[in-house]
């Protein structure tokens, strides 16, 4: 596409008036990126047929009953049928690990749990293992409302968490709070720029062709400011992760959620 | 990442005899068009799923060719009429060998 | 500030690498047809009508990574009275072909679905021919928007 054709391109799609709200409330402003979506990719979404993220769910549901680790268990000879035993859990999460004294999210529970319980060693990050796991666990929370926990010791990591979201970064000198909070509904480059409530990881995204993590996700925010992202085990992340989560406290879990 | 062949596949739960049932089958592959060029400027080298077919014992329900426009993750939707019970047989095709098959048997009432 | 920030060509030029809308060396680009010239071919000189043969698509589609789509001819696909091929081009992906699909006697409707790429704004065709030899077709145009943030 020439650049005549993208700037005009850019200026038609940004004289297309925002998406209508579509059975958002007046009292409670927040919108799914699901909303966001066109109806073809909604239906991707909601119907567990069509939704390419039930490959690496199925693969979770092999892996729950799959013996691992030295200890030869697997998650289902502790905690029965995901169904009933996790129900809820995907929805309290970041979360206080007692254990090891530190902020904690599902893919970080789990992976502890594999070392303490099963003696497996520790997956890489985004590692599709992990990934499928993560989704089938967290799926078990889909549709119940996100419950971050009333947790002092929380605290400290969501006050970081939302310092970083309202602080300029890149070449860009965006904060993510610019797009997500001050422009949600207008339109960048011919997408609608949604309000970035992480209630759907790890999510399939098209862009990916595959199901991802929050953070790969927050990291590619990041290169598209033209930030320098934080490496791989940094703080960063949970506490973001912990601030969104706090940002969306009542939406819907959507697990394993569709996404551009 | 090697992509593991694996495959979702969906019936209906009440088959009637003669009736046309809808059968809707995703396979997990990436289906690189090798003109996508990785973090590091290279091309990721073409690996794409070509063939698609689906037979009902020996009879065939439908055979699909499929080219680079089809999205990864390839997701098919076709109809099945069975008179009778039977075997579903479904097989993948594609570049450097790849094979993914799978069967599901059906009793239509 | 009012201005939306100015993103640059480069990264939305990566996000239409991303799909296939990446120029290439002329070499590997020589055979191919245009739509028009895909039609003639599988016509084999014999009419083309327009009709029986309907491509469901979104007109306006937001992400052209994953489009979902149907195509179905309403025919009873019984032994004489049904459907032998169904064929999708597209006008402006690097290739023309999207998917052809032949129906056996098993088949119960002469109708597919699918998820497709499209790399741009462009026509769609989709063809079928009957088991009486008549030939039929459907165009549909699309518009495709790009995605704004992309990873590099």
């Amino acid at each position: 596409m020439s650049a005549k054709t993208w700037c005009a391109a850019l200026l038609l799609a940004a004289l297309v008036p925002a998406l209508a709200a579509s059975g958002a409330d007046a009292a409670d402003p927040r919108r799914s990126g699901l909303d966001f979506m066109s109806p073809a990719l909604q239906a991707l979404q909601r119907d567990d047929r069509l939704n390419p993220a039930m490959l690496w769910v199925q693969d979770g549901a092999a892996l729950w009953r799959t013996p691992a680790g030295t200890a030869a268990t697997s998650c289902a000879d502790c905690h029965g049928e995901a169904r009933q035993s996790m129900a809820g859990v995907a929805a309290h999460y970041p979360a206080w690990d007692a254990i090891s004294g530190q902020p904690i999210n599902l893919a970080g529970r789990i992976q502890r749990c594999r070392q303490r319980h099963q003696q497996a060693s520790t997956w890489p990050n985004e590692h599709a293992d992990l990934l499928a796991l993560d989704a089938y666990v967290a799926m078990q929370s889909r549709g119940l409302p996100l419950a971050p926990p009333d947790d002092a010791r929380l605290a400290p990591l969501r006050a970081q968490g939302q310092a970083l979201w309202q602080q300029r970064l890149g070449q860009l000198n965006l904060a993510c709070q610019h797009c997500h909070d001050q422009r949600a509904g207008q339109r960048l480059g011919g997408a609608a720029i949604p309000q970035g409530h992480a209630t759907g990881y790890p999510a399939y995204r098209l862009e990916w062709q595959g199901l991802g993590s929050l953070q790969r996700r927050l990291r590619g925010c990041l290169v598209g400011v033209r930030a320098q992202p934080f490496t791989s085990d940094a703080p960063e992340w949970l506490a973001l992760e912990a601030y969104l989560a706090l940002r969306a406290k009542g939406m819907a879990v959507e697990t394993p959620a569709v996404r551009p | 990442m090697v992509e593991r062949a694996r495959s979702l596949i969906h019936l209906p739960e009440t088959l009637r005899k003669g009736q046309p049932f809808e059968v809707r089958v995703t396979l997990g592959h990436p289906m690189e068009n090798g003109l996508r060029p990785d973090g590091f400027g290279n091309m990721v080298p073409r690996s794409l799923v070509t063939h698609f077919e689906c037979k009902l014992d020996e009879q065939k329900v439908c055979s699909i060719d499929l080219h680079p426009a089809i999205a990864a993750n390839p997701y098919l939707s076709f109809w099945v009429r069975a008179d009778a019970p039977g075997t579903l047989a479904f097989e993948w095709l594609g570049d450097k060998g790849f094979v993914h098959r799978e069967t599901r048997a059906i009793a239509p009432a | 500030m009012s201005a939306l920030p100015r993103l640059g060509r480069r990264p939305l030029l990566a996000a239409a690498a991303l799909l296939c809308l990446q120029t290439r060396p002329a070499k590997a680009v020589s055979a191919t047809l245009s739509l028009q010239q895909m039609v003639d071919r599988w016509a084999g000189g014999q009419p083309v009508r327009e009709g029986k043969v309907r491509l469901h698509i979104a007109e306006l589609v937001e992400n052209g990574n994953a489009v979902p789509i149907t195509v179905r001819v309403d025919s009873p696909m019984s032994a004489t009275d049904r459907v032998q091929e169904i064929i999708v081009f597209n006008e402006r992906n690097p290739q023309r072909d999207v998917l052809r699909a032949s129906f056996g006697p098993a088949s119960g409707r002469a109708e597919v679905s699918t998820r497709i790429r499209l790399a741009t704004s462009q026509q769609l065709v989709a063809l079928a021919r009957l088991a009486d030899g008549s030939q039929w077709s459907h165009r549909v145009d699309v518009i495709v928007t790009l995605a704004a943030c992309i990873e590099s």
